[in-house]
């Protein structure tokens, strides 16, 4: 059993992947992923891990330092936030095609302009399409767990895709939690060295990365739909196992008093724990609410997600992150398609909340929660809304 | 010279007969970059692994689900060659320490064209440089962006037309002067740079096996004609690099360790660079005293090169 500690969730994360037995790191800074790369560099110098430490010139050279890595078979980690990962945009939908079982931290940052150094999820939401794997985190004890988790469903033979864990920037990174960290036997026992498939090595020439028109093109990308979709199983069971070992069972979609409530709010990262505070509230003056988390974006768990979502009356969803003259928040606008053919659903409101760092309290979940009663005849319905906006 | 003219009888024993990149590739006929490719992997042998950039060698190359590399290759994209490399190379040397793959010793490889490097690729090859991974960078330069339908870029020469930068009524077509990137690759204080052409065979092999044997970072720039491009006949992209060297437009040389040595094969008096730029089209606007603007330039050029095989010369260490 590991022992129970209190630590920087960033400098957590970095002594989680330090216990997964990487052969290759690639990091570049930024705000607040640096954290992070600062204390792996500190595990590398002082022996605590035995790899390659790549210290980059740009995110987008992390990025292809440890596609390069992965392709030789080398278990590589690299961690980003913002515009590091918009840097790295290009090169996502190439690594999730190589089929690398990469694994990236990242922690969320809203994207400029302006400038803005704080969590939302703009940074993630343009990676949706990018074929990797995206996890959310709720808080420290989640952060390191799924960190660990990540390599062993990256590596998985039915997967062999990069994953990402998306931890809030400053909200969770650079909050200091108690949590318990595995000790390094156990996740000896929990992750297996890596096998890879095929690698970039002369003992058995492949050739990666191969050029295709469109005799090929369509079959590629049906090939790699298959594999994002067919991943969700791999990942529910990698959860499993970790429950089973570790006593942290995790689910794809994570509910609180979600059961009979009439009203559920959805939240994806670290804003899950107030809005629970919020729900504790409303169900203390008998309200019924609760709370569904989406930790697993891609690939979207449909069904799990219908099956708990279906007879509310009223689903609030939150969203970090705003698609510009489209349908509103990213998760909303996937939520509210996945539900149209549903005959028994909720109404689904959208309320995009904290963006660039904006602190979202209790009082301001109840208050979501009070509007979305007050709407007796469901006008604002279907629409979004951008929260707290001062005018 | 002689070493060219008696080939058959050289080429036996100076070089690897195995083909690493094989025939049946979709490079165009005349091509002296995949000469220059080819000749680059007999060179390396096979305990070597190729970072691709995207560009005329890549896809002529790989065309799924066919691929004529017999060696180990990859390609990610377009400006991030120098960086995949460097990454491989931490790879293998990790897996290699840990014993997880066989001991041997595999060189890693980056190659990439002229605007892969000197343009989009220029910070990821100047990171991994300065970073001192044990690879080696070759640049297949033929001064433009010639996958894409010869649009210039910043190895393209004075005067040369290109899609981009066309000669017009009130244009010699490039306005700038083309990137000395074997000189900045020497200010990043790297064991080994080299020039080199495919008309020069052994010269370049040696050039590559020499890289090989360096543990660093070493940097070749290949002059690579392009028939297409240049608006050449395509028998003629052999002689077309012999005469870029003779006039001195593409001087070969190497820098070890910052010490300055021209090649044998330069001739110790230059061609007037009129024989050079006749036979190509894409020179055929310039007129006489355009062309004598940029021989000035190519003899102060030359100049300072001598200079520096005189001040720096290998030996001096």
């Amino acid at each position: 059993m590991g022992k129970r500690i209190g630590m920087e969730v960033a400098v957590a994360v970095a002594e989680a992947v330090a216990l997964c037995n990487i052969d290759m790191a690639a990091v570049y800074p930024i705000t607040p992923q640096s954290h992070i790369a600062e204390h792996l560099s500190d595990l590398v110098a002082d022996g605590h891990i035995d790899c390659e430490f790549v210290t980059v010139e740009s995110e987008h050279s992390a990025m292809s330092a440890v596609i390069g890595a992965s392709g030789t078979g080398a278990r590589s980690y690299t961690a980003t936030s913002s515009q590091g990962l918009m840097l790295m945009h290009e090169l996502l939908p190439i690594a999730s095609a190589m089929r690398l079982p990469i694994v990236m931290g990242i922690a969320n940052r809203a994207v400029s302009g302006p400038l803005n150094i704080l969590n939302d999820h703009s940074d993630i939401m343009p990676q949706r399409d990018a074929g990797w794997i995206a996890i959310f985190v709720e808080n420290a004890q989640e952060a390191i767990d799924l960190s660990i988790a990540a390599f062993k469903i990256a590596e998985h033979k039915d997967v062999m895709l990069p994953v990402s864990i998306n931890i809030d920037g400053f909200q969770l990174t650079h909050m200091v939690e108690p949590f318990e960290m595995p000790t390094q036997e156990e996740v000896n026992e929990f992750l297996p060295p890596f096998v890879p498939h095929a690698t970039l090595h002369p003992a058995k020439p492949v050739t990666m990365g191969a050029f295709a028109m469109s005799d090929y093109f369509t079959e590629i990308m049906k090939a790699k739909d298959e594999a994002v979709k067919a991943s969700k199983k791999v990942v529910q069971e990698v959860f499993d196992e970790w429950g089973k070992k570790f006593g942290r069972p995790y689910k794809l979609v994570e509910t609180y008093l979600a059961e009979d409530a009439d009203i559920l709010m959805l939240t994806m990262g670290s804003m899950g724990e107030t809005a629970k505070i919020a729900i504790e509230e409303l169900r203390s003056k008998g309200v019924k609410v609760g709370l569904v988390k989406l930790r697993l974006w891609r690939p979207f768990p449909f069904e799990e997600l219908k099956a708990i979502i279906r007879n509310a009356k009223k689903l609030i969803i939150t969203d970090r992150a705003c698609s510009f003259g489209g349908p509103g928040g990213p998760v909303f606008s996937e939520i509210k398609s996945a539900m149209y053919a549903e005959t028994h659903r909720p109404l689904i409101y959208n309320y995009i909340i904290g963006l660039g760092g904006r602190d979202v309290q209790v009082k301001e979940f109840v208050g979501m929660f009070e509007a979305v009663l007050a709407d007796t005849d469901n006008k604002a319905a279907d629409t979004y809304e951008f929260w707290g906006v001062r005018e | 010279m002689h070493t060219v003219e008696n080939f058959d009888l050289f080429a036996p024993r100076l070089i690897n007969k195995q083909e690493l990149l094989s025939s049946g590739h979709r490079a165009c006929s005349g091509c002296a970059e995949v000469l220059a490719v080819r000749l680059m992997a007999k060179a390396l042998g096979e305990n070597t692994v190729i970072a691709s950039a995207t560009g005329c060698m890549e896809i002529i190359s790989s065309m799924f689900p066919t691929t004529a590399w017999q060696v180990p290759w990859v390609h990610v994209a377009f400006e991030n060659t120098a960086a995949v490399a460097s990454g491989i190379e931490a790879g293998l040397k990790a897996l290699r320490k840990k014993g997880k793959i066989d001991q041997r010793y595999v060189k890693v490889v980056g190659m990439a064209g002229d605007g892969g490097t000197m343009d989009i690729g220029f910070q990821a090859l100047s990171g991994a440089m300065e970073r001192g991974h044990d690879m080696i960078y070759v640049c297949f330069d033929n001064e433009a962006y010639m996958n894409t339908g010869i649009q210039r870029s910043s190895g393209t020469p004075m005067g040369a037309s290109t899609t981009t930068a066309p000669a017009g009524k009130v244009s010699i077509g490039q306005k700038t002067w083309k990137k000395n990137m074997p000189e900045i690759m020497v200010a990043h204080g790297i064991p080994y740079v080299a020039t080199a052409c495919p008309s020069y065979p052994l010269d370049f092999i040696r050039k590559i096996e020499k890289a090989k044997s360096i543990q660093g970072p070493s940097y070749i720039h290949c002059f690579s004609v392009c028939p297409t491009g240049w608006r050449t006949p395509s028998h003629t992209a052999v002689s077309m690099g012999r005469l870029a060297v003779e006039t001195g437009v593409f001087p070969l040389y190497e820098v070890e360790n910052g010490h300055y040595r021209l090649s044998q094969d330069m001739p110790k008096k230059l061609r007037p660079i009129r024989e050079y730029f006749k036979p190509q089209g894409r020179f055929r606007h310039l007129t006489p005293d355009q062309i004598e603007l940029i021989q000035e330039k190519v003899t102060i050029e030359f100049q300072k090169l001598l200079e520096k095989a005189k001040f720096l010369k290998t030996g001096n260490e």
